[in-house]
Formats: structure tokens, sequence, C-alpha cells
């Protein structure tokens, strides 16, 4: 059994024993490291994040990631998460928060009303959405949506809800929290959306065949046996939209100002984690000030992979379930 | 008198005589297409309130579709036309001005595959009532509900598991006690037993004999015994040939079943049900 | 006769106009949301297209940036144009093969347990935000070493590798197992059977994964602020360089308060998407293509 006999050709093969062929170790040995090198790929990322933050770390713990402080001033340095996590928080939220409903909206459109003629180009117009890079996203945000919600939207909902202390007094340019949460939920709505058809595509003929021969209008089939029936797989597309947006950076950092505070006002600048390290690119100026951008950056992993991970976990239950659940036995 | 293929034997009461029956549907001249294709051509009957009603004849004859014009599913069709008129009560159903979703809710429907919602056996039957508001005495609706299709003494301990969890003739039940249970008069079955085992299927006959009082069932089945045991009022469809070579379904002979499983007028008639053809 | 049309003996006028009215709301709220979701595409990209499209010039892609520009000299972003090019096809170059030879590895060789298990860690890979993995190859690669543009083409290469990888698994689950079976059956060794019979079968797909993945990856900023930002204005063609490159070019001028940064950044932007936008549309006419065969 050697590396010749797989390439050489015997007159005779005698049929004992199993051939090792040498092509199939090394195939599947090159193949396994990539694969292995793949999966140590994320321990890789989160090791790496602490190491980095090293300094950080043992400086400030974790009451780091809760205190509002950051000041890279030399004799004032002082550096935490808090400002940043809150506003990653409120950004992603309320991004979520307006993002589905219209999502959702999207995907019932696309497979219970639509007209076969315009379902296959509006299904691709909402894809292209997800295709538009964060960058173009963010540029159009700041030198376009921004300035029409300062003049126009933001001044009308302070008026309107300003007893809200969410609604306080507009932006001066454009550049808020509002205007990010705006951007993030145009950047997580196609994730959200495509998610969504794909599970109502699934849901079985014959159960909404069942509830509209009893006599219910088409809302009461949606929500009774298609709602109910992707109800899983829905708040799994939900998670991963959130997490999205929690990882959101660029188009963040464009139009959201930057600032260290925690305002109620959604209409005040603010800073995400994402955008905190964005916008800090150029560099720091002392080994803490690095660390600890790091810091956030670990922060940061361990929300999108907490909620990465749990919206996988969900598909895949929903996956077994929907696979078993056809019909009983006789 | 032929020496049928088929021994009638039933449980069923005789009929009462034709002066005493009520028509609750009146069939006029209908006909269904699908895009270019005709189903069932020119096909003019009356169905009986409180008789079972079979549809036969082999396959292909349109008796699916035909049965699906009573209850408007064929509008989820995108390429069904229709013409022709069903009268129900007097008024004609196939009509633009009525609202599908009214007509469904007098006339049921049970499909070929049980098909209960992926909800508690308990939710399965009620939330028609509920979205139909039928809200009172909701525990009351799903027991009688549940009675009437024989299925109570075998779920009443478990309402709570899933739908999902019976056996597919308990289904099958599920689905009629959850058509039962918004009241409809009639009740449209598509070859129910079709997909169970011979005890699950005697179950569900003996449930249309037991409820004929209450409803009014109209049955498509492919099994010339099963219509011989239940069904008062027998149609025969078959495959027909036009003028230009297509092949649509048509009425042959609609009968009393006895008539036609022993004396049928139609020679198509004879031939299908002594086993000649289909 | 009432508004349904219906009347008679047990027929009930219960709640169904009212149903009626909820089950219209409903449908008209889901059309609003599918004209919501169109119409902020359409006016996103006419802004993009119509601000592009009108900035757009020669310079762009002939003349390098005049840094500290208080002049009117014509410049471009020529170094951005090239630095792309240079940093997309490196991290081309590293990912596809190590996504394919992943793709491979779970499919063609893996035990069940093994494929779901690190099929789940691919996928959580992917959602790992482009702003970590900068940082990470930063921490990794960058910190005492400094930038270049082959560490931006590692970060960029990292985002692609789940992406290769699972389009890759799912061409190679297409391919018949009765091909695999005719192959082995002739005695040829099962390392042949996939690389001479599976791939080649799959190859479609996966160049039509790699085009998406290309789309993808062209328009991302954030892997490479760490990594190969601080770069020349001189267009330079050499990968152990920082090298510049449009997305963060683009980054950087929207946050310059001159409007002839805004309008070089708008036609930037144009050629970007117009690049992305072609290269998703390709790969959909590749795949519907094949799938016609």
């Amino acid at each position: 059994m050697s590396a010749a006999d797989a390439t050489a050709t015997p007159t005779r093969r005698p049929f004992t024993g199993r051939r090792v062929r040498f092509g199939d170790v090394l195939l599947q040995l090159v193949a396994g490291a990539a694969a292995l090198g793949a999966t140590v790929l994320v321990g890789l990322i989160v090791w790496k994040l602490v190491d980095g933050s090293r300094l950080a770390l043992s400086k400030y713990g974790l009451g780091f990631v809760t205190h509002v402080a950051w000041n890279p001033v030399a004799g004032h340095e002082v550096y935490g998460a808090g400002s940043f996590l809150f506003g990653t928080i409120v950004t992603s939220f309320f991004a979520l928060l307006i993002a589905t409903p219209v999502a959702i909206g999207i995907a019932l459109f696309l497979t219970e009303l639509a007209p076969r003629t315009i379902r296959a180009p509006v299904t691709a117009l909402v894809e292209t959405l997800a295709a538009v890079p964060s960058v173009l996203v963010g540029l159009w945000g700041i030198l376009v949506l921004g300035p029409v919600l300062r003049a126009d939207v933001e001044p009308w909902l302070h008026s309107a809800l300003g007893w809200i202390p969410l609604f306080g007094p507009p932006s001066s340019s454009g550049a808020s929290v509002f205007t990010a949460i705006v951007v993030l939920a145009i950047m997580i709505l196609p994730i959200v959306s495509s998610i969504s058809r794909e599970l109502f595509l699934g849901v079985p003929p014959e159960l909404k065949e069942g509830a509209l021969a009893l006599g219910t209008t088409r809302w009461e089939m949606v929500r009774g046996v298609v709602l109910t029936y992707s109800r899983g797989g829905v708040a799994a597309a939900l998670i991963l939209g959130l997490g999205r947006a929690m990882g959101e950076a660029i188009a963040v950092t464009q139009v959201i100002g930057g600032g260290v505070f925690i305002h109620w006002n959604l209409f005040s600048t603010g800073d995400t984690l994402g955008s905190k390290i964005a916008s800090s690119y150029q560099g720091a100026s002392t080994q803490l000030q690095a660390a600890s951008l790091i810091y956030l950056g670990l922060v940061l992993l361990v929300l999108s992979l907490v909620a990465n991970i749990a919206a996988q976990v969900i598909v895949r239950r929903v996956a077994r379930k929907h696979g078993v659940t056809r019909g009983g036995h006789a | 008198m032929i020496e049928p293929a088929v021994r009638v034997e039933t449980r069923r009461q005789p009929m009462p005589p034709r002066e005493r029956l009520e028509p609750i549907f009146q069939v006029e001249a209908l006909d269904a297409i699908y895009g270019a294709k005709p189903a069932i051509k020119g096909v003019s009957m009356d169905i009986y309130k409180n008789l079972v009603t079979a549809i036969i004849g082999p396959s292909g004859c349109g008796k699916s579709t035909y049965i699906r014009c009573f209850n408007r599913m064929n509008d989820l069709i995108p390429s069904f036309r229709q013409t022709g008129t069903i009268r129900y009560h007097g008024q004609d159903i196939c009509a633009s001005n009525i609202d599908p979703v009214a007509v469904r809710r007098n006339i049921g429907m049970v499909f070929q595959r049980p098909n209960p919602f992926p909800k508690s056996i308990y939710d399965n039957v009620a939330w028609g009532c509920r979205v139909l508001g039928m809200k009172d005495d909701l525990d009351e609706r799903v027991e009688r509900a549940l009675t009437q299709a024989a299925l109570w003494d075998e779920v009443k301990d478990r309402l709570k598991a899933s739908g999902l969890s019976l056996s597919g003739g308990q289904q099958q039940r599920l689905c009629i006690a959850r058509a039962i249970a918004v009241e409809p008069d009639v009740v449209l079955m598509d070859e129910p037993a079709s997909a169970l085992d011979p005890i699950a299927t005697q179950a569900i006959e003996q449930l249309m004999l037991d409820l004929k009082s209450e409803y009014t069932f109209v049955i498509v089945t492919h099994n010339m015994q099963q219509a011989a045991r239940v069904a008062d009022m027998t149609a025969f469809f078959s495959i027909s040939r036009g003028d230009e070579g297509e092949r649509f379904g048509e009425l042959i002979e609609y009968d009393a079943t006895a008539k036609i499983f022993t004396a049928p007028s139609d020679r198509r008639t004879e031939d299908y049900v002594t086993g000649r053809f289909g | 006769m009432s508004a349904h049309g219906l009347s008679g003996p047990r027929v009930r006028l219960d709640r169904l106009p009212r149903r009626r009215r909820v089950n219209t709301s409903m449908e008209a709220l889901a059309w609003l949301a599918a004209a919501i979701g169109v119409g902020i595409l359409g006016v996103m990209v006419w802004s993009i297209a119509s601000k592009g499209w009108s900035a757009l010039n020669l310079d762009l892609l002939t003349k390098p940036p005049i840094p500290f520009s208080l002049t009117n000299a014509p410049q471009g972003l020529s170094n951005a144009f090239a630095g792309t090019l240079v940093i997309v096809a490196l991290a081309t170059a590293m990912a596809l093969p190590v996504g394919i030879l992943v793709a491979v590895y779970l499919n063609e060789f893996a035990p069940p347990s093994i494929r779901s298990s690190v099929g789940l860690v691919i996928d959580v890979l992917a959602g790992v935000p482009a702003i970590v993995v900068g940082i990470f190859v930063f921490v990794l690669l960058v910190v005492g070493s400094g930038q270049s543009a082959i560490k931006g083409a590692f970060a960029l290469a990292i985002l692609m590798l789940p992406f290769v990888a699972r389009t890759t698994m799912e061409v190679l689950a297409l391919v018949p197992n009765s091909l695999r079976e005719a192959s082995l059956g002739l005695g040829v060794a099962h390392w042949r059977t996939t690389l001479s019979i599976v791939l080649p079968r799959a190859a479609g797909g996966i160049v039509t994964g790699t085009v998406l993945a290309v789309a993808r990856v062209a328009g991302e900023t954030a892997p490479l602020l760490f990594t190969s930002s601080i770069a020349g204005t001189q267009t330079s063609w050499n990968p152990t360089h920082a090298l510049q490159t449009i997305p963060v070019a683009i980054f950087e001028l929207s946050e310059s308060p001159d409007p002839k940064d805004h309008a070089r950044a708008w036609a930037a932007g144009f050629i970007l998407l117009l690049f992305i936008l072609l290269a998703s549309l390709t790969a959909r006419w590749l795949s519907a293509r094949r799938t016609r065969i």
C-alpha cells in the first residue's frame, strides 16, 4: 500500500484488503484542514479580541460595559462602553420595530396578494435593496434623507408628540439617532422580508384551503394559519435582522453624528458600538484607548454572536419540527 | 334487473318518497373550464336536503371540480371559469355578486387528505367558531362537534394535545368536527376516506348516516361500494368526447342509489357499476 | 337580498361586513408595505444615479485625489479604483479555494454530525459584523507591522468565506448521487471522482456564487478601515502597501463638508452600485440559464 499504487496501473490487482488511496487521504486532509480552519476562525476572532483589549479588560473589568464615559484627553483618560451600548440597543430595537411590519407586509403581499405578473419583479426589487452597500446607504442617508428628516419629519413629530421624551427638539443637521434608526430599518428590511417570504411560501396549501373552506376571509386565514405556522421562523428572521442592525457600523457612523451621553431624545446625535469604532479608525492616541476600542468590538461581537446563535438554533429547530409533522400513521 | 357487481348492503334507512324531498341545490347547465380545457359540461341536477348524495365515476371525469363548485373553492385557481347556475335556497351562488366567504360559511368541506391545523385538538375545532363569531359556550360547541364526529371519547382527555398527534382516521374525524362546528347546512366531502384504512372508513360512513338528519352530505367517491353503502341518491359522471375531440366530464345518470346499482337506465352507467370499465 | 347576497334559513348575517372591512384594510396595508419597499429602493437608486451621473467624468478614473484640496484642479479617485481591483482580486483568490475545499469536505467526506455542527459554525461566522472582522485582522496582523492591501484582502476574504462555502455546498448537494455512484462503480477513487466529476458539474453554480460574493464584498468598508485605509494618494498597484479603496474613499468623502467632495462621492458610488447591480444580474442570469438546460 504505497503512494505509487494509486497512480500505477498494475496488470493484476488482487481484491484482498482495502487500499487506502493516497489521493483520498490527501484531499480529505487538505479539505478537512480548511473546514477546521473555518471552524477555528470564530474562536480565533474571540480570542484575538480578548487579547487586544487586555489592557482595558484588566483596568476596567466588566464595569466598562455599563460605564458612560469616553475621554481620551491625556491626564483625564477614562473609557466606558455604556453610552455606546445604549446607542446600539436603542437604534437596533427601534429599527426592528419599524422594519418588521413593513417586511412582513411585503412578504404577505408577495405570497398572497400580488398578481402573478408583478410577483417576480417586486421580489427582485426588494432583494436588490439588500445589495446596496452600507456606505452608499449612509451617503444617501446623510446627504438626502437626513436633511429631509430634519426639515420636515422631526419638527412635525416634535410638535405632535413632543410630550414623549423620545421626540425632543429636532436635530440641527440631519445627523441624529433618528436618522440612524431609519437607515438601519431600510437595511434590515430586505433580510426579514425575504426570509419571511420563503417561510410563508412553505405553508402547506391544504392547511390554507382548510381554513378558507370554513368561510374565513383571507386575512383571517393568514392570521390563523400562515402566521401561526411560520411563527418560529419569523422569530428567527427578526433576531437575524436585529443582529444585522447591531453590527452595522458604516452607515450608522455616517448619519449619527457622534457623542458620549445617554439622551432619550431620538433627534439628538449619538453613537453606537459600531459607529464609535468606525469613527476612530484613524488611530488611537494611547494604548489604553486602543485597548478600549477593541473592548468595544468585543462587546459588539458577544452581542451579535448571541443573536446569531439564537437565530440559527431556532431555524434548525423549526426545520426539524416541520419536517416531521406530515400527517400521522394509519 | 342486472346482477350488480356490488352487493347493495346498507344500514341506511329507506329514502322518503320523492314528493317529500326538498331540493337544497338546483344545478342548471353548469360548465366548468380550466383555461382552455373543459372539465365538466352541461350538468343539471337537484340535490336534496338531509340526504347523502354520492358522486361517482372514473378518474378524470371532473367529480372533484364539480363538488368544489358548490363552495366556490375553484375560485382559488386563477384559470378557472364556470357558466350556468347553482341555486342554493333559490339564489345563484355562482353569481359574481355573491361573496364566496359567505357561501363557505354555510357549505363546508372535508378534503381528501386530512389537513388539521397545527393547533391543539380543542383549538382546531374552536378556531373556526371564534373567527366566525360563535364565541358563546365554546366548550359546549367543541364537545358537541367532537361527539357528532365520533371522536369525543377518544380525545376528551387530551384536548390540548396537537391535532397532528392523532392517527389518520382520527385526524379526518377532527376535520369533520371542525367543519360541523360552525354549523353549516351542507357538508361536501371530497373522497374523505380514500387515505384511510377500512376501520376508519367505516367510522366516517356511519357518521354520515347518523348526522344526515341535521346536515346534507354530498360525497365524491371512487369507491362504488361506499356509494352503495351510504348514499341515498347517486350521480354517475363519465368522460365524453366533444366535437373537436376534447374530453370533458358529463352527468350521465342521477337517481336513487338502489336504482343506479340494480336497474340503471343508461348503458354507460351499467357498464361502470358492473365493473366492465372504470 | 342582503349585502352579501345570501339569505334563507341558517344563514348567519353575523359580523361578516365588519370582517370583510378588516380584510380589505389589511390587504391595503400589505399593498402599502410593498409600495414603501419598492419606493425606498427607487428613491435611493434614483438619488445615487442622478447625482452620480451628473458628477461623472473621466477624471474620476484617471486622476488621483489632491490632498487638502483648496484648488479647483481636476482630481479623481484613480487610486481608489486601482486599490479596489487589487484588494477584491486578492480576497477572491484567498476565499475561493478555501471556501470550495470546506464545501467539498463537508458535502463529500464529513459524517452528518460534523456537517451540521461545522455548518452551524459557518453560519455563525457569516453573522460576525464586518467591523469586528476588521478589528480582528487589525489585532492579528496590523498591530506592530502596519496596514497593507493584502491584510485588507484577508479581512474581506473572511467575509466572503462563509458565503462561498454555503453556496458551493448547496451546488454540490444538487449534483445527483447517481453520477458519483457511476464513477465509483467504475473503480475510480473517491478523490478523483470529486475533482473530475463532481466539481466540474458544480462549476457553474460555484461561478455564480463567486460573482455574488464579489458583488457583496466590493462595497464593504468596515473591514478595510483598519487594514488598508491610510494610503497614499498616488495610484499604486503594490499589494504590500495600504491601498485606497472605493468604499473607504466614499466614506471619507461623505464626512467632508465640501460639496465637490460629495460630488465625487456620488459619482464613485454610482459606479460602485452599477458594478454591483450588473454583477448580481449576471449571476442571476447565469443561474437561470443553467437551470433551463
